[in-house]
């Protein structure tokens, strides 16, 4: 008989549980729940060497293991760190955790342009839901934001540098999927910019895949831009015979038109994995030119994760995730997006915004200044 | 005068060629250990000297070594990092361009204690010159059968090769360092791995200085009891120090780490005293990535004793009232230099060499940059004082590699030293942008008479 695997001890955030050796913290938190997993910009489970990079994941170690209890002197980014046996991890319980976690927040926006009325990618952007957790309401950076020139990425994928954090995902999308990879990044420190070699189009058959795997709307679908916004549409899953992929998609319907097709994602917006347990990944002409609802054979009604704003439609199978966590934050409830309409006042009618100085703030909604009608 | 191992005879004339440099005696520590020594007792002597890295960290070099995993199979590498970027330091370059068989002679020894057969020299894209003189120096020493295939019939066989760098700063650390030798972009790992396990084409690798490489050949011609005698404490053996700055006589000095910084500032035999007979405003003790000093925390610590110049008197008193030895590069600024446009250049500088890799460095050094910029041309604000402060705390320890510490740190510094030198700025617009600050309560501590 095999000799049973020695199982690995962690606790993080007071919840012990019990991982292979080898995981990674963010691994072993996600395995907890959503409650105390951190967020991860630039990691993602199914692209090897991923992560390290946006800084978000950070977590404290207060103590490295049974054999060696010494807390770690610095945080650490719980995405590229394995857990050791009897190690203790704090992530939203730890003050220091959440404030440099603000910080690195505040550094990913000061530079962005905060066009979300205008892109693709809102209502599911990996950057909006992290703002609204960790964010401040108003910026401290006075100068001018850095701009791109545009670059043309072929007839599929449109990229909007200016937009980019710099997460890499897409580098290794190209680097493990596709067999010749023509884009990476240029120059360094603050001009450093993902793009092609003299603006070579990205032309592969899975390419289309740096879409998906961009957590803001860098790279977003060229067949897709300004139809629709994401919380008007429609997800179900479907599936066809695919010669060149798995062909499991997910739909995103406006009434019977197919206005955008895209992989599955899981609930940590990871593309879903086959049931052989490789990932889903989509070919481009499942992605792109399967527009019209007979190609496809629906399978059902996509489960909605609580990342989405779409989650306001009142899907079925839908997780609020805030019970353990009220406890371990010592009462306080964690903000969430799908929370929008009862946490902000935002969309409160009534309010004369062209009165304003300047732009609103979540004062400006709290003390009133109703119309006077 | 002070003992000198390292540079003794860089100034005898034709010390770069080979028939000199073995005239006065050189490579007989390679006759030594690999004739006399098998490599875990060279790392062991490097271990007992005490010797640490003096790239910068200051780590024990012998300690370094033993970590080297040495798996059976795969191949070891040895990497001297001569990719030395950092503001004020330069003393790597004198010790290259004068004395290149001193190095070459240290890699051989280091490669034969490590195990590695293909050693690399990863030198600044700058030190374009230095490249050939290193090259001739290594065609010489295999010619002489110092390297090569079965060196002095002892089966050890080693190449060494120099690459070249382009020109960023951020490949003196050590996993950029192996990114670029590898031909890839130079972004820093993420460690662990570190490369003592997973380092140059995932072989275990071992990264160090070219200060430090050389310090072997003393270390075995003298043995290591000799060594540690030179030196207070942890800090044993010579120190090259590049000095410079407002001073009488800039240039790269080899110390004992037992003499006083006082005695370096002032006395003749080292930078000579302050330039044009000024007063001594604040000092950056070792390399622009550390923490920058008044003259009154300078010469004394913050109980009053004497400051050395060593590892441990130096960084006395923490960040809130000491520095770093650092990669010793020793810059002295006088009454007449501004400190808000010393860290606004400094400051420039981490932008521009930042790898944009992880966010805090990419963005902050930026945003440091800006406000700094604004704060010198008299168009800062009160508020700009503490945002500085938060950001470079925001950014200081949550970066991939030291260079977001390193960018934070003299900012940091600049502030908790000089901050009415700041506020006097943002009080006086325009004012600042006529005359200096001055010396204020920070001013040299000395009484001009003393020689």
């Amino acid at each position: 008989m095999a000799e049973e695997k020695k199982l690995f001890k962690v606790t993080i955030d007071n919840i012990t549980i019990e991982v292979e050796p080898g995981t990674t913290i963010l691994n072993a938190a996600r395995m907890i729940g959503s409650q105390v997993a951190p967020p991860a910009m630039c990691y993602y489970s199914k692209l090897q060497g991923s992560g390290g990079k946006c800084r978000t994941c950070l977590v404290e170690v207060a103590a490295g293991s049974t054999a060696d209890p010494r807390p770690m002197p610095k945080l650490v980014a719980s995405c590229r760190t394995t857990v050791m046996d009897g190690m203790v991890v704090k992530n939203t319980t730890s003050e220091k955790v959440l404030d440099a976690r603000a910080g690195v927040v505040e550094f990913l926006l000061i530079n962005h342009p905060l066009d979300c009325p205008i892109c693709d990618q809102a209502g599911e952007c990996d950057l909006q839901d992290l703002s609204y957790a960790h964010g401040s309401e108003s910026t401290r950076f006075e100068f001018q934001k850095r701009i791109f020139e545009k670059h043309d990425l072929g007839p599929y994928i449109q990229l909007h540098m200016t937009r980019c954090i710099l997460c890499y995902r897409c580098v290794y999308v190209a680097d493990q999927l596709t067999s010749k990879r023509v884009h990476g990044v240029l120059d360094r420190g603050e001009r450093s910019e993902i793009a092609t070699y003299i603006e070579k189009a990205l032309d592969n058959d899975f390419i289309g895949n740096v879409i998906d795997v961009c957590p803001v709307g860098a790279l977003t679908d060229k067949t897709f831009r300004f139809k629709n916004r994401v919380w008007f549409t429609k997800p179900v899953d479907a599936h066809r015979h695919c010669t060149k992929c798995c062909g499991r998609v997910r739909l995103w319907l406006r009434g019977n038109e197919v206005l955008r097709v895209t992989t599955r994602r899981d609930k940590w917006g990871e593309v879903e994995s086959l049931p052989d347990g490789t990932p889903g990944w989509i070919c481009n002409e499942c992605r792109f030119e399967k527009k019209h609802v007979s190609s496809w054979e629906i399978d059902g009604p996509t489960r909605i994760d609580r990342h989405s704003v779409i989650a306001q439609g009142h899907y079925v199978d839908l997780e609020i995730p805030n019970d353990p966590l009220v406890k371990v934050m010592h009462g306080n409830k964690p903000r969430l997006l799908l929370d929008i309409h009862s946490v902000s006042e935002v969309n409160k009618p009534g309010i004369d915004l062209a009165a304003l100085p300047g732009p609103p703030t979540s004062k400006v909604y709290d003390q009133g200044n109703d119309k006077k009608e | 005068m002070s003992r000198k191992l390292l540079l003794e005879k860089a100034h005898v004339e034709g010390i770069r060629n080979y028939d000199v440099y073995r005239r006065e005696g050189g490579y007989s520590s390679v006759e030594k250990a690999l004739k006399s020594m098998a490599p875990d007792q060279i790392t062991d002597e490097v271990k007992k000297s005490g010797l640490r890295g003096r790239g910068g960290a200051g780590f024990p070099t012998g300690l370094k070594w033993s970590f080297l995993a040495k798996p059976a199979g795969v191949p070891r590498y040895l990497i001297c990092n001569a990719d030395e970027s950092e503001p004020g330091t330069f003393k790597d370059r004198y010790l290259m361009e004068y004395i290149p068989h001193l190095l070459i002679e240290g890699l051989i020894v280091s490669s034969y204690a490590l195990g590695s057969n293909r050693t690399y020299i990863y030198i600044r894209g700058e030190y374009a010159w230095i490249v050939g003189i290193l090259e001739q120096a290594i065609a010489e020493a295999k010619a002489n059968g110092w390297l090569g295939q079965n060196i002095l019939g002892t089966g050890f066989n080693c190449e060494i090769y120099v690459h070249p760098g382009a020109g960023a700063y951020i490949c003196g650390e050590e996993t950029a360092l192996i990114e670029s030798l590898e031909g890839k972009r130079g972004n820093p790992r993420i460690k662990p791995p570190f490369p003592a396990v997973k380092g140059l084409w995932d072989c275990p690798t071992v990264v160090n200085n070219v200060e430090t490489l050389a310090a072997v050949v003393p270390i075995i011609n003298l043995g290591a009891e000799e060594y540690l005698k030179i030196g207070i404490g942890k800090s044993t053996g010579t120190k090259l120090i590049s000095a410079c700055g407002n001073i009488n006589k800039p240039g790269v000095y080899e110390i004992e780490m037992n003499i006083s910084v006082e005695e370096f500032v002032y006395s003749d035999e080292y930078c000579g005293g302050i330039a044009g007979g000024k007063k001594l405003k604040a000092c950056i003790p070792g390399g622009s990535s550390v923490p920058i000093l008044p003259a009154n925390l300078l010469l004394k610590t913050a109980k009053g004793e004497t400051r050395y110049m060593n590892y441990e008197s130096l960084s006395d008193g923490g960040f809130a009232t000491g520095s770093m030895m650092g990669s010793g590069g020793f810059i002295i600024l006088d009454e007449d230099q501004c400190v808000v446009r010393h860290t606004y250049t400094l400051a420039h500088f981490y932008r521009h060499e930042s790898c944009g890799q992880c966010s805090p460095c990419r963005e902050g050094t930026g945003w440091m940059e800006r406000i700094l910029k604004n704060i010198e041309y008299g168009k800062g604000k009160m508020s700009d004082i503490d945002l500085l402060w938060d950001v470079q705390r925001k950014i200081e320890g949550n970066t991939i590699c030291p260079l977001g510490d390193a960018a934070a740190w003299p900012v940091a510094a600049a502030i908790r030293h000089f901050r009415d030198e700041f506020e006097w700025h943002v009080l006086n617009p325009e004012e600042c942008l006529k005359r200096n600050y001055g010396l204020a309560h920070y001013a040299d501590p000395r009484t001009p008479a003393v020689a």
